[in-house]
């Protein structure tokens, strides 16, 4: 347990360290915040009340969504490059022999990476929002704790997802392809480019059960109160239910991967 | 004027090399094509879901917005093709392979410009292309000549414009090695932007992009003109047709900024 406590804090000192790249993603995420806030007020303008959020909260849903892009990996989670890369090369094969756990290791690494990513990226996007614009923030004190459980179990589901994408690397050798869908569907269904709520019919439906909706959707809804009490269990089951299906999916893959891995070079 | 031509011979040769090289893997490269269009489209996705629920945004017609969409995608998708690869300057100065081009006698732009040259981004200019050409079709305007020759000025202007902009992205990376994120708010951000009426905006932050950095002029401008609506935050008519000119503005602040940050490189050394 120490020595993956050690992993998370190398993980978080990593980012930490890259202070400009920081900034840039702060000033980034800012931007697009203003952007996507503008929009959702003339779409709410026509609509109010879509998707069950007024005016307030869908604003809040922008600012959230920008706080958490890194956090939760939507767009990457920040360490799959890294290990397809090891896997490509055949470095993999050291990893395998160290007395810690592969999955383990790297989620440690997740864990650590997401910490830094949630204080260095998520609060500055969040409070320039709060100031320039009405947002929803929550009305009990425990909703804030309520909200971190549930970014922690949707960075839990990100990692997993993350790391099925990049075992794939052991059959197809070049990965792009699948992370370049895993992106996709990381955009799409998490509810980064509109809220999972206002998709229509079916479609919605769909997506507010897929994992995805775990990353962003889940967590919002928890920090807008829509989730509470007995829901709120619910919300949390529904993301841990995910968690633990697709670790154990990343698990089996990696036993099935172990066992026939061919180390490249010579 | 001898080095601009150099360069974009240089750049020719180059980015055909890497076409070549793409094109040894065909499914490869038809897989990556098909998801960059697919990606691309995806805030086309969310403008089609807008109007699933509403009749208009800010009242302008879905017609109206898959116009504004169209031109700044297109303009995007060429200049993402052709200059894209300059985002990547931050990572050659980290690594030192920046050197390398120095002692290259070819412009370092052009080399920059060119390596790795993707195809594959001709995705998102087919799918920017798809939906102006749909928007023409929907459209309800008063066509005259004039309009219909602002289209292409238009998205040729939005092209040379968001090229300047990714030339001083890059140029700021000769300072900041981490700060490719910065440009991407510019580019990417302002690709976003411009894809909705400016009235839904706060007017404070359509004047910043008028007159402080003027993006308006890839599209809302001349846009609003081909609409016949009135141009955003007091501009005067003519205003419409004054995207070349600005884009040249752009290049000459692009190109010092370049040249500052080329002879205030220091190599990283080993």
């Amino acid at each position: 347990m120490r020595l993956y406590a050690a992993v998370a804090a190398g993980g978080f000192r990593r980012y930490a360290t890259y202070r400009v790249a920081t900034a840039a993603g702060v000033f980034t995420n800012t931007v697009f915040g203003f952007i996507l806030a503008y929009t959702y007020m003339a779409l709410w303008d026509e609509r109010p009340g879509l998707g069950g959020y007024d005016m307030s909260e869908a604003l809040t849903y922008v600012w959230i969504g920008q706080a958490l892009l890194a956090t939760c990996g939507l767009m990457g989670g920040g360490f799959e490059d890294e290990l397809m890369e090891r896997i490509k090369t055949g470095d993999i094969a050291v990893d395998l022999y160290r007395p810690a756990d592969l999955q383990a290791w790297w989620l440690s690494v997740a864990l650590g990476r997401s910490a830094f990513q949630l204080l260095g990226r998520g609060v500055v996007p969040m409070a320039v929002g709060a100031l320039a614009f009405d947002l929803a923030l929550p009305g009990h004190p425990s909703t804030w704790a309520a909200f971190l459980l549930s970014v922690a179990l949707g960075v839990v589901v990100s990692f997993a997802v993350w790391f099925l994408v990049a075992l794939s690397a052991f059959w197809l050798m070049d990965g792009a392809g699948a992370v370049q869908v895993a992106w996709l569907a990381g955009t799409f269904f998490s509810g980064m480019l509109l809220p999972l709520t206002v998709f229509p019919g079916a479609l919605g439906e769909v997506a507010r059960l897929l994992p995805w909706a775990s990353l962003l959707q889940v967590p919002a809804d928890v920090f807008l109160e829509k989730r509470t009490g007995w829901a709120l269990l619910e919300a949390y089951a529904f993301q841990a239910g995910w968690a633990v299906v697709l670790l154990a999916a990343g698990r089996a893959l990696q036993a099935v991967a172990t066992r026939r891995v061919v180390v490249q070079g010579g | 004027m001898a080095e601009p031509v150099a360069g974009v011979r240089a750049y020719g040769l180059i980015a055909a090399m890497w076409v070549r090289s793409t094109m040894t893997y065909r499914f490869s490269f038809a897989m990556t094509l098909l998801s960059n269009f697919t990606a691309t489209g995806f805030d086309f996705v969310v403008i089609l879901l807008m109007f699933g629920q509403v009749d208009g945004l800010g009242g302008f017609s879905f017609a109206e917005v898959a116009f504004l969409y169209g031109t700044t995608g297109t303009a995007f998708g060429l200049a993402d093709l052709v200059l894209g690869q300059v985002q990547r300057l931050g990572r050659r100065v980290r690594d030192g392979t920046l050197d390398t081009l120095l002692v290259r006698p070819v412009p370092v732009l052009a080399q920059v410009a060119a390596d790795r040259f993707a195809l594959r981004r001709v995705g998102r200019v087919i799918q920017g292309l798809i939906v102006l050409v749909w928007s023409l079709v929907l459209l309800d305007v008063e066509w005259t000549p004039l309009k219909a020759a602002l289209v292409p000025v238009m998205v040729i202007g939005g092209w040379l414009i968001f090229s300047a902009v990714m030339v001083m992205g890059a140029a700021f990376q000769f300072w900041a090695q981490d700060g490719s994120e910065v440009a991407n708010a510019f580019t990417y951000g302002g690709n976003t932007l411009l894809q909705y009426p400016p009235v839904i905006f706060a007017q404070d932050l359509v004047r910043g992009v008028v007159y402080v950095v003027p993006l308006a002029f890839v599209n809302w401008v001349p846009a609003l003109y081909v609409l016949g609506r009135e141009a955003p935050a007091g501009l005067p008519g003519w205003a419409a047709f004054a995207s070349p000119l600005v884009a040249a503005v752009f290049w000459v602040v692009a190109g010092l900024a370049w040249r500052v940050g080329m002879r205030s490189y220091r190599s990283t050394g080993s």
